[in-house]
């Protein structure tokens, strides 16, 4: 359906697009000009990732597309056809980021929480990345992603603890 | 903002990419990674009527030692540069340099190629190239052609691509086992654009200094390499008066330029003490990791 075609090469009206979102396979009609955000939020209700600068410099919209992450106002629609998009709603709901979410409670890593799905994307392949990523690492790392209540000290604190638990879990686990 | 009206099209292979721009000229855009069109989109600079989708383009992908040249399919992102062991062991120039790129989430996404057509003057890849005396091949319908680096970036934002080309790779020649590299960058936050950076290449031969190539990001309009203050460096051991006389002749070498944040003046002072850093990473006998 995106092979081109001589008659309609400049159609600007909505193409249909397929794409797996959250492990849930879904079908929609799309102008090409709507980003992959507008879309998740507007066309399919998930309103976790957020819209900061819509244009790549604060990270709010960090989503993974094909298990990896990035900026969801950098990416259209339309470009996901036959792709796997992931959302905070759907990390979120896997369990598998409890600890994470956590850790940014417990260390007050959150305040008005515009920032936080974001900031929890690009921490989770952080955490699968770089298992045993150093404070300054992870500096760099988040350094993609904006937080305009935090002053950063406590996401990188929350981060660097769960680095360290999951850490010492592994070894735990090697031991028995 | 919201992108303005376009179409949008995502052909599997390369011919049909180049048929749409041969009939749309001006009106189409490529999408490599994207990372810059779409920012650009959004903002409105750009209102091109079609976009060409080039990510199933399966010919533009992948990277691999071919002859004597280790070749970057265009289509080929900053991440997997970053983690490529070929490129570690061939081009470790560019191991040195992708972690400056942006950020994760954008170097998932943005490509060699995309970052090389657009030659932004503070990006990474396209002073990369220069140092390294990469190749550019382009392909139209009328068929391919190479463009050394040297000759391919023109002016701000502006190459030797023609309107009706694509970038379908770059080549860097294998680096020889006495190569020695060195990069590195000021950035007011990790990931942003250089105010100033340096991409060094040198032969390292018993202690001297041959074949040295200096390509600066973030000093003016167009990626540049400092002829005269490689020359001062050819065939000389490194020493402090030799430091002093290089970052002495860079200074009245180096036309720079100023940006929002940073005076002409200040970028040629930062652009003396990249110099100075890089030559002493290049002097270490392990591998330069600035």
């Amino acid at each position: 359906m995106n092979e081109p075609q001589d008659t309609d090469d400049l159609s600007t009206a909505a193409q249909t697009v397929s794409v797996t979102v959250n492990g849930m396979r879904t079908q929609h009609n799309v102008l090409p000009r709507t980003h992959l955000i507008d879309f998740l939020r507007e066309d399919l209700g998930l309103k976790g990732s957020h819209l900061g600068c819509e244009h790549g410099v604060c990270g709010a919209c960090t989503v993974r597309l094909d298990g990896q992450i990035v900026r969801g106002c950098l990416v259209l629609a339309v470009q996901t056809d036959g792709r796997q998009v992931e959302t905070i709603e759907g990390l979120s709901d896997s369990g598998s980021i409890r600890d994470l979410q956590q850790a940014f409670i417990r260390h007050n890593a959150l305040q008005c929480g515009f920032c936080t799905s974001g900031m929890l994307m690009a921490a989770t392949e952080l955490l699968q990345t770089k298992p045993q990523a150093r404070r300054e690492e992870v500096r760099e790392w988040m350094s993609g992603n904006y937080c305009r209540c935090t002053g950063y000290q406590a996401i990188v604190d929350a981060i660097c603890e769960v680095l360290a638990a999951r850490e010492s879990a592994r070894h735990a686990g090697a031991a028995a | 903002m919201k992108a303005p009206a376009f179409s949008y099209a995502r052909p599997s292979r390369l011919a049909d990419v180049l048929a749409l721009l041969e009939r749309h000229g001006d009106d189409a855009r490529l999408l490599a990674g994207g990372q810059t069109l779409m920012a650009t989109l959004n903002m409105r600079l750009s209102e091109p009527a079609l976009l060409i989708d080039m990510q199933s383009v399966t010919e533009l992908k992948g990277l691999q030692v071919s002859g004597k040249m280790l070749r970057i399919g265009a289509m080929v992102t900053h991440s997997e540069i970053e983690a490529s062991i070929l490129v570690a062991q061939h081009a470790p120039l560019l191991t040195l340099a992708a972690p400056h790129i942006a950020h994760r989430a954008i170097r998932n996404l943005g490509t060699f190629g995309g970052s090389i057509a657009y030659g932004d003057p503070a990006a990474e890849w396209p002073a990369c190239l220069l140092a390294l005396d990469g190749v550019v091949v382009a392909r139209s319908l009328a068929g391919e052609r190479r463009i050394a680096a040297c000759d391919f970036f023109t002016g701000l934002y502006a190459t030797a691509l023609a309107a009706n080309e694509v970038i379908v790779a770059c080549e860097i020649p294998l680096a020889p086992a006495d190569q020695r590299v060195a990069f590195d960058e000021l950035a007011r936050r990790h990931g942003d654009y250089a105010v100033v950076g340096l991409a060094a290449s040198a032969q390292w031969t018993q202690g001297k200094l041959d074949q040295v190539r200096l390509a600066w990001l973030g000093t003016g309009h167009m990626p540049l390499r400092s002829i005269a203050t490689e020359q001062v460096l050819q065939g000389q051991r490194l020493s402090d008066p030799l430091l002093a006389l290089a970052v002495l002749t860079l200074r009245n070498e180096l036309q720079t330029e100023a940006d929002l944040t940073h005076s002409a003046a200040a970028k040629q002072h930062l652009a003396g003490v990249m110099l100075r850093r890089c030559l002493k990473a290049l002097a270490a006998p392990a591998a330069a990791t600035v």
